[in-house]
């Protein structure tokens, strides 16, 4: 592996790293999966950037191709039957994806990327590590396979980095399994796995929501600490609009797949612009505010098999019209970088 | 704790526990409420008593360090019967298998027709066959046979089903489709008659060939259950983290996948072994397996069948041998499905 030590013309695998381009920048991704029962378009057009240092929140309830769109940039779809079948995604100025000669279809190409470049937090720790080998083990493969690593380093790497998550008495521990941490150290392991080929890039999908808030909130500073630490870009991938509001500088919202709405934080929060976020607001309780009953969206996210025609969320919407049901909207400027992909995003602001 | 009966006041007190309290205070008024700090105490003390003897520490102790599968499934193993019993009876029969000289008595082909046909006596613990063999010695002489057809079969046919089954499992799509495809066109030749046709058409046949037809009519079921053991850990994240991690597609089918898939392989190989004896057994009695003057069980069964009446020990002893070794490796994959199996604990 070229791409593993970091000299002045960086460069990863064989293509040569534009230090001026955004860390990581998604243009139109199109992810479908092809079942029996026909194509299930999982991400369709999903766009966004992120900057040094920067924390970007994909919010959306499940089922809105928020995971299936990381590991797609991840390229570890399970393919069949997930395919990436548009867009592009470019890590500091390299393209990842090509299209394969036979389908079409676009293939990912660049596996040097792979935590090296952008790691991976996934969901629940306990399922993520495999429960045959040691803590300290699996952390120490990381620097084996990659860095050729002895046995003995590789061990002694691993207690470091289980120090830097601050793991209590890692030296103790490195050789524990799995199901002996307890939830939250299982995921402090888990980062400590992303980090340790010093990535540009962290993707978390939803990192904290096997835990419980006390630990969930220890996990995030965490993240924020190491973030300070190293410069490097988060993706934070949630549905938990608490942990969004904590810690993100943008958000993007998505649902059906798509972007409804984009922007800094606090315009997002403060002044939503469209009825799908307004209405996921709506629907976590809030200690501040006193109401007898929550206002949950109605109905369920559709099925992706059947996207409702023209805007996807027109038929749970309450602002919806008939235009709503003929085209797609897209994204308007709401704001000094912020947007939403509503006709009628002036009414939805009005309202608040 | 014992002699509720002879507490004075035991009528007065409805826990069931206090009165023996009251025997061991020897008739000192004691309030109610200390009673029962006395009683925790004392089942305290007992329990740090219990806890104190070697046995128990023993046991306790082990249980951090050990918690792995494989950690746990030994602590399992050590203490079942059926596993002790079943292993010391492989270990013995592997022993005879490979030094056979070791507990014969006479050389096993060094006959004597004045011999022959005699029942067992002290000469001849067995007794003899027709050709006045010492028939202890040839059922010894057997066990090699057996086992090494056994055990050289399972071998082969466990590295077919790992990495064809893995292949298959992992990769998917038209490779598995294929293999799939050939694995139930194999599927349906009987092990036996697929064997009998097989080696008919051969003339001379050893242990090699044997061996060579039942690995290749035998690796069917196996490579079905690697399969279907690889398909259910592929869908753990930790193969899909080992991916983000940038882990080659070898590396986490070698690293990831089969120290989870391997359990269930394990099992069914060890009661493979046994049939696959049986196997042996069956076509050297049918007359298309081993050759005289090979040793074999089958081919001594199958002799002894045509003399059943006049000298049944003939048949009894390598009957009895093939069952008793067909037998410990099927405990044994039982032992072992108990101990690798979480589900049945």
């Amino acid at each position: 592996m070229v791409s593993n030590t970091k000299t002045n013309t960086e460069m990863l695998g064989d293509f040569p790293l534009d230090p001026s381009a955004p860390l990581l920048e998604v243009d139109d991704l199109h992810v479908e999966f092809r079942i029996e029962d026909g194509v299930v378009k999982a991400v369709n057009g999903l766009s966004y950037k992120l900057g040094k240092g920067e924390t970007l929140a994909i919010l959306g309830e499940s089922g809105s191709g928020k995971s299936v769109s990381a590991q797609a940039v991840m390229g570890i779809l399970d393919t069949p039957p997930g395919f990436v079948t548009g867009g592009s995604v470019k890590f500091r100025g390299v393209e990842l994806f090509a299209p394969d000669k036979k389908t079409g279809d676009l293939d990912h190409v660049v596996p040097e990327v792979r935590a090296t470049r952008i790691a991976m937090v996934f969901q629940d720790a306990l399922t993520a590590l495999n429960p045959v080998f040691t803590v300290g083990w699996q952390l120490g493969e990381m620097f084996r396979v990659h860095q050729g690593a002895s046995r003995k380093e590789a061990k002694e790497k691993a207690i470091e980095m289980m120090e830097r998550v601050k793991i209590p008495s890692a030296r103790e521990r490195v050789n524990s399994y799995p199901h002996e941490f307890s939830g939250g150290m299982r995921q402090r392991v888990m980062i400590a796995m992303a980090l340790s080929l010093d990535p540009d890039v962290i993707i978390a999908d939803e990192p904290t929501t096997a835990l419980d808030v006390t630990v969930q909130s220890q996990i995030m500073e965490l993240l924020g600490d190491l973030q300070k630490e190293t410069g490097m870009g988060l993706i934070l991938i949630t549905h938990d609009l608490a942990v969004v509001a904590e810690v993100a500088d943008r958000v993007v919202v998505m649902y059906a797949g798509r972007r409804m709405e984009r922007g800094e934080i606090d315009d997002v929060f403060h002044r939503p612009a469209h009825p799908y976020t307004l209405g996921l607001m709506d629907s976590i309780a809030r200690p501040d505010v006193h109401l007898d009953r929550l206002k949950p969206i109605p109905g369920s996210p559709p099925d992706l098999l059947a996207i409702p025609s023209g805007c996807p969320f027109h038929p749970r919407c309450f602002h919806a019209k008939e235009r709503c049901a003929k085209d797609i909207p897209e994204l308007e400027t709401v704001g000094e970088g912020h947007s939403s992909a509503c006709f009628y995003w002036q009414e939805v602001q009005v309202e608040l | 704790m014992s002699d509720k009966q002879d507490t004075p006041r035991g009528d007065s007190d409805p826990s069931g526990e206090e009165p023996v309290l009251y025997a061991d205070t020897v008739g000192e008024y004691v309030p109610s409420d200390v009673v029962g700090r006395q009683a925790a105490t004392a089942e305290h003390d007992d329990q740090s008593a219990f806890r104190q003897s070697p046995v128990l520490d023993e046991v306790v102790g082990d249980l951090p360090r050990t918690a792995s599968l494989w950690g746990d499934a030994w602590r399992q193993l050590r203490r079942r019967p059926v596993f002790i019993i079943s292993a010391i009876l492989i270990v013995i029969l592997v022993i005879i298998s490979l030094f056979p000289g070791l507990f014969a008595t006479h050389d096993p082909r060094d006959c004597n027709l004045i011999d022959s046909l005699l029942l067992p006596s002290s000469e001849h613990w067995f007794g003899t066959d027709l050709q006045g063999c010492d028939y202890y010695s040839r059922t010894l002489y057997g066990t090699r046979v057996s086992i090494s057809i056994g055990i050289i079969v399972v071998f082969f046919v466990t590295i077919i089903a790992v990495i064809g089954g893995s292949v298959a499992g992992y990769y998917g799509g038209a490779t598995d489709s294929i293999i799939g495809r050939i694995t139930d066109i194999w599927f349906v030749i009987p092990t036996i008659l697929g064997g009998i046709v097989i080696l008919s058409l051969i003339r001379s046949r050893g242990i090699a060939t044997v061996s060579l037809v039942l690995i290749v009519l035998g690796w069917a079921t196996l490579l079905r259950l690697v399969r279907s053991s690889v398909l259910a850990v592929k869908a753990n994240d930790y193969v899909d983290a080992a991916r983000a991690m940038g882990a080659s597609n070898p590396r986490i089918i070698m690293r990831h996948i089969l120290p989870n898939a391997i359990a269930p392989v394990i099992i069914v190989s060890a009661i493979y072994v046994g049939v696959i004896i049986a196997a042996e057994a069956a076509l050297s009695f049918l007359g298309v397996g081993l050759q005289l003057p090979a040793i074999s069980w089958g081919l001594m069964i199958s002799v002894a069948q045509q003399r059943i009446i006049t000298a049944p020990h003939l048949l009894l002893f390598p009957g009895a041998f093939l069952s008793v070794t067909v037998f410990s490796f099927i405990l044994m994959g039982d032992a072992l499905r108990d101990a690798l199996d979480p589900k049945l604990r």
